[in-house]
């Protein structure tokens, strides 16, 4: 294509048609692709023997999941919050107390755990979306480790002693499988899908469009008509109702939870970073993270001498600097450029 | 409750409210300079607890003497912070603010790991100095020499602080530079190097509040984290970059979490300090002294 065509194709319809079908095109390869990509997913579980790595494989699938829908707020909208962890805990503990302690299906409970998030996500953007940058992390930050606090001091919910989940059989219904890790790995993946397919659908809308001016200028945004903060609320809500879901999901899965083993800061943290590593305000960004983050930070856990040595910590804490600041866009931006080149070349 | 255990109470609240304004003062000084958080500076603190601890099991000095060396090695290393981290952090062309946020947030989990792989994750303690231990008694009311000795340090460096911000070159460098950034290259300052001395200072002064810590608080790689939090907040409520702020919301925070215990078990001693901080969100965003 050349120079004059582009500058010209607004003013003239067939061109716009033809970019309007380029588009589309796109959109679609894009669902092929996700839809190759995870089926290729369903079926890796059953290729791997190996229980530890099927663990792995659990928590990649979990993690990419949340930090996508930590994306949502974060990466789209630009609000970079650093209390996700809340949101986490309080799905862990609404689906763990629903059925611990009245017997309310997992199912019920990942629900009622996810508008219950989300409905907290509302009342914390209102004081905190009227803080820009670093003083929204910090404020959320400050929420999170309040949340915490005063979990830990519940009696209700356990206080610090957490919850056990009973032993029962394996079950769909009760979504425990004491032996088998297939069922996790297809319930992440599930959850991956859904904020992958939210994502894509919303990105495209108003909404998405609202969400990436706010990030780039607010000002301008608003001046251009985008109700500001209304994005970030519709935001917020929507990525903290998919993590507390990952909340619930991670609470079935280790069927034991205290306040620290899933509300900690470290939670908030492991949520970012996925999509910062692969690429934030991106379809695959969170994955493509996930994937190499938590495998990494897991093997290196078991063979770099174990927690407590600090190695594990050093690598990881290297790898988030080093990728931060040498490839802001992320790990995926290499393979954008690469393209880019080619295109040039051709 | 007795006045003389209210005042036993406060007495320590303000006590502790001034280190808590020395440990906050560092990182408010270091977003006045140049609007970066820096969310490595608990492992700061962490870091200067663990070089006073070295140097005491390496020299068998006492802490106190040992802390204006503390806070040379700290200047050094936020120099160095600066010109190998976060210089490169801040030409990021694209996501400048979340790459500051990571970046020093990797260099946070960089330096718990370093200090665990020396130190191991062990929680350790010195009790060498001829402070420990000893009580100043006030008419009835008991307070700890290691505390006071340690509010009266952080007094000395506010003042320290006042005079080198208001009668050197270098503080009304650092001034102009706050102002307008772009400004002072024209009248010949050099920007990355008040940066790498910002950065230094609020280093130093971050480790001095970290020797000062050593005498009656225990160390191990993670303590840098609940510090941290303590210094967001006092900073939030001072008012970001306001530098008297975080000493005045230091005295605040200290206080109303010495106040909280009076009415709430120990273990909910933070939910005031929390409770204020949330308000100050509410009310005032911009802080008590600051600007947004």
């Amino acid at each position: 294509m050349t120079g004059t065509s582009l500058i010209a194709a607004p003013a003239i319809s067939p061109s716009l048609d033809a970019a309007a079908r380029r588009f589309a095109a796109k959109r679609r390869r894009s669902l092929y692709v996700g839809a190759l990509v995870f089926a290729g997913l369903a079926a890796l579980p059953y290729a791997i023997r190996d229980v530890y790595l099927q663990n792995v494989l659990v928590l990649t699938l979990l993690y990419a999941a949340l930090s996508q829908s930590w994306n949502i707020l974060g990466g789209y909208c630009g609000q970079i919050s650093l209390g996700h962890a809340l949101y986490f805990g309080i799905g862990a503990y609404a689906t763990s107390i629903l059925f611990v302690n009245y017997g309310v299906s997992p199912w019920l409970g990942l629900g009622f755990g996810a508008v219950l998030a989300a409905s907290v996500a509302l009342v914390i953007g209102w004081p905190c979306f009227r803080l820009g940058g670093h003083y929204f992390s910090i404020a959320t930050i400050v929420i999170a480790e309040a949340g915490l606090l005063l979990v830990q001091n519940w009696d209700f919910v356990g206080g610090a002693m957490g919850v056990q989940w009973p032993f029962n059989p394996d079950s769909w219904a009760t979504l425990q499988f004491a032996r088998d890790k297939i069922p996790y790995a297809h319930l992440a993946l599930g959850l991956l899908v859904a904020t992958w397919l939210v994502t894509f659908v919303v990105a495209e809308s108003r909404w998405g469009y609202g969400w990436r001016a706010v990030k780039d200028d607010p000002v301008a945004a608003r001046s251009l008509g985008v109700e500001v903060f209304r994005s970030k609320m519709a935001a917020a809500a929507i990525s903290a109702f998919f993590t507390a879901i990952g909340g619930g999901l991670y609470a079935s899965y280790v069927s034991y939870i205290d306040p620290e083993s899933v509300m900690s800061f470290r939670f908030s943290l492991l949520f970012a970073l996925p999509a910062v590593l692969g690429g934030v305000g991106t379809l695959w960004g969170a994955l493509v993270g996930a994937a190499i983050l938590i495998p990494i930070t897991e093997i290196s856990r078991s063979y770099l001498g174990g927690t407590g040595s600090g190695i594990d910590l050093i690598f990881y804490g290297g790898l988030v600097m080093v990728v931060a600041i040498a490839r802001p866009e992320g790990v995926l931006s290499l393979f954008k450029r690469s393209r880019a080149a080619r295109n040039e070349e051709a | 409750m007795t006045m003389q255990a209210l005042v036993q109470v406060l007495a320590s609240g303000l006590l502790t409210g001034l280190i808590y304004g020395l440990v906050a003062v560092g990182l408010s000084l270091i977003f006045g300079l140049m609007d970066v958080v820096n969310f490595a500076h608990g492992e700061f603190l962490m870091l200067a607890m663990y070089l006073t601890f070295g140097l005491v099991v390496v020299s068998g000095l006492d802490p106190i003497v040992l802390m204006p060396l503390v806070a040379a090695l700290m200047f050094v290393l936020g120099g160095t912070v600066y010109l190998g981290v976060v210089r490169f952090a801040m030409r990021a062309k694209a996501n400048q603010g979340m790459v500051q946020i990571f970046a020093t947030f990797g260099l946070a989990i960089l330096l718990q790991g370093v200090a665990q792989y020396l130190f191991t994750p062990d929680y350790r303690s010195l009790q060498v100095s001829w402070l420990g231990g000893k009580t100043l008694d006030l008419g009835g009311v008991y307070l700890p020499w290691p505390q006071v000795f340690g509010a009266l340090v952080s007094l000395a460096a506010f003042g320290g602080l006042y005079l080198l911000m208001t009668r050197t070159d270098f503080g009304r460098a650092l001034e102009a530079t706050r102002e307008d950034q772009g400004a002072v290259a024209l009248v010949g300052i050099d920007r990355n190097r008040i940066f790498a001395l910002g950065w230094g200072l609020g280093a130093a002064l971050v480790g001095l509040a970290g020797a000062v810590l050593t005498v009656f608080y225990y160390i191990h790689p993670g303590v840098g984290g609940a510090f941290a939090l303590i210094a967001y907040v006092t900073v939030a409520l001072g008012g970001f970059g306001s530098v008297f702020g975080a000493l005045a919301a230091g005295l605040i925070v200290g206080l109303v979490e010495a106040a909280t215990t009076l009415v709430l078990p120990p273990s909910l001693k933070s939910v005031g300090v929390y409770a204020l901080y949330l308000l100050v969100v509410l009310v005032r965003p911009q802080g008590l002294f600051g600007r947004l």
